[in-house]
């Protein structure tokens, strides 16, 4: 996008217009950073091929068993029991996440000093990282000396104070309120980039014409801002896919398994089980699943609708 | 807006209490995204007795640092912790901007064969997660004797910090007219000269920005620090507040949790009410390129 109003005066020195006279100087500046990617990012992945092919425990003799550990990941009860539970979990939590956050977005869209200030406060959880806020939400919820038990009881609501943790929709319940209180602060952000793209004069228009406020947001806004709401849409889904941080501290997986995810089972077969070529075969089932996921999203997002 | 105005009296009316409801709808967001936070600060520094009778109270009457205390007794301790974070965060945020920024230059203002398909394999590594390529890090790691080291650890988060970090500084380069560097060519600056005193000053937004979400996700991070540090003196903050919330002989000290919470949290906050608009702009890149 950048490069488009520097192209007038490039195309008249076209002739001589090599950008730099010494492209190949470029590598040299790029050098360190392709030996970090290729080291610690291409090798390893190759790697993770290559160990899921294999029995390859932490101590002892590995051996090659071909494609024997996706044949075992078939037949692994607990991992499509994790895999399924991942996919409830970013379905509930993703919707959770847009139905707070648009109206947040909505909400804080206004040239005021003080929608600034909102816009501040709601977003301040986002730079908290996941681990002090999974102990923080712990500590609420705790049934003895946390907030939610003492409020509830002081509101005469509960008898006994609720342990939410002890079953599984409670549980993924309280989860979901953790993390949309953590995350709906960004997804905000990412919205409201999308609504203030919107050209007033469109919707002055809509308003001149009679258009009521919920046929100008029907009409005009949800598909103005597509492309921040697909956005929005991808980068929540990858991220809950991910989840890892909140199961492993809130409900350590309980109870009885229900709340393990995608990474954390492969958490446990790695690094606790040091079964680390079944780890690594669960490992490229997950990022063939989620790069699929983001290339399907992304390819929405090219055909952007026309705009002038 | 003004033009509304001669119609007086129902409008202006009408406007107040849309601006009323507004007031009273953001307060009450507000409540709910600011309480957490402020409860675990104020619980902080309550003695034991009174955050068990009132951890709702946002002012206690007594003021302790009774937890900081106890949690300094915990494992190596948490000031020893808060350094490692220390460490690792500000590990994190030099390597990443000195590896990213030349490379962004790289990426902006030179042109070679086939470095447009560098870019994209590049920019590929963004959508590949990180958590899928953990168990060969860890025999990476082991090999080049760097497993259980912080160092170890940072080159890992240089590493995920990088695609972002890259395409940053290459939109911030791009940004700086061309019409400059070729004047300052013709004036005799070297290569070197043009990045560090017409680039870079053009670009420091963008430096500002990576440096920021280096900070953070490396503070924050918990997976790849969980799995890559096993000794005692060498967790992260997120470690350690783990280990203070999963208890001992199952009792877990809520006080001192509390205490951590806060430590590790506050200085995240800080930073971004400093560096807000920085921040901002490196979300709000992605969502309008």
């Amino acid at each position: 996008m950048a490069s488009t109003a520097q192209r007038p005066t490039q195309t008249v020195t076209a002739a001589s217009n090599d950008p730099e006279p010494k492209g190949w100087l470029g590598l040299a500046f790029m050098a360190p950073s392709l030996v970090f990617i290729l080291g610690l990012f291409v090798v390893p992945l190759v790697m993770a091929l290559w160990m899921s092919l294999h029995n390859w425990p932490l101590l002892g003799r590995r051996k090659f068993i071909g494609l024997g550990n996706y044949a075992e990941l078939l037949a692994d009860m607990q991992l499509w029991h994790s895999l399924g539970f991942t996919l409830l979990y970013t379905v509930l939590v993703t919707a959770a996440i847009m139905a707070v956050a648009l109206p947040l977005a909505l909400l804080v869209d206004r040239p005021l000093r003080l929608a600034g200030f909102f816009r501040t406060v709601y977003f301040m959880p986002v730079v908290i990282g996941f681990g002090a806020a999974s102990t923080l939400w712990m500590w609420l919820l705790n049934p003895d000396n946390g907030v939610f038990a003492h409020l509830l009881r002081g509101l005469g609501l509960v008898d006994s104070a609720p342990r939410p943790l002890e079953s599984f929709w409670p549980a993924l319940g309280v989860i979901i309120l953790m993390v949309v209180w953590k995350t709906a602060g960004f997804t905000m952000v990412i919205l409201l980039t999308g609504l203030q793209a919107i050209p007033a004069d469109v919707t002055e228009a809509a308003k001149i014409d009679g258009a009521g406020v919920f046929s100008r947001f029907r009409r005009i806004t949800l598909p103005l801002m597509r492309n921040s709401l697909l956005l929005a849409l991808v980068l929540n889904v990858t991220s809950s896919m991910l989840a890892f941080d909140q199961f492993f501290i809130i409900t350590q997986g309980g109870p009885s398994n229900s709340t393990i995810s995608a990474v954390f089972s492969i958490y446990l077969a790695s690094f606790s089980s040091y079964r680390l070529g079944y780890g690594s075969a669960m490992s490229f089932v997950l990022l063939v699943v989620l790069v699929a996921i983001s290339s399907i999203q992304l390819a929405f997002l090219r055909q952007r609708p026309e705009e002038s | 807006m003004s033009r509304t105005l001669p119609t007086s009296a129902p409008i202006p009316a009408r406007e107040r209490l849309g601006f009323a409801a507004f007031i009273l709808v953001s307060v009450v967001f507000a409540l709910f995204f600011l309480l957490p936070i402020v409860w675990s600060f104020a619980n902080s520094f309550k003695p034991a007795a009174e955050a068990l009778a009132h951890p709702v109270a946002l002012f206690s009457k007594a003021f302790s640092l009774e937890n900081y205390r106890r949690l300094n007794t915990v494992g190596a301790g948490w000031t020893v912790y808060a350094g490692n974070s220390v460490m690792i965060a500000l590990g994190t945020v030099v390597l990443t901007v000195l590896v990213a920024v030349p490379a962004g230059y790289g990426f902006s203002k030179f042109r070679f064969p086939g470095q447009s398909a560098l870019f994209i394999v590049v920019m590929a590594t963004m959508m590949i997660p990180f958590q899928s390529i953990l168990t060969p890090l860890f025999l990476i790691l082991k090999v080049l004797k760097l497993q259980n080291n912080l160092f170890g650890l940072v080159l890992i988060y240089v590493t995920f910090q990088l695609p972002f970090s890259i395409f940053m500084m290459r939109n911030a380069f791009d940004a700086v007219p061309r019409a400059l560097i070729e004047a300052a060519r013709i004036d005799g600056a070297s290569q070197w000269t043009i990045l560090r005193r017409i680039m870079l000053p053009i670009a420091l937004p963008g430096v500002a920005t990576i440096a920021m979400f280096a900070f953070l996700n490396s503070w924050n991070e918990f997976l790849a620090a969980l799995i890559f540090l096993s000794d005692q003196n060498k967790f992260t903050l997120p470690i350690m507040l783990v280990n203070v919330s999963s208890g001992i002989y199952g009792i877990i000290d809520w006080g001192a949790l509390q205490a951590g919470v806060t430590v590790t949290m506050v200085p995240c906050i800080i930073l971004f009410l400093l560096l807000q608009r920085y921040y901002v702009r490196g979300l709000t890149a992605g969502a309008v390129k």
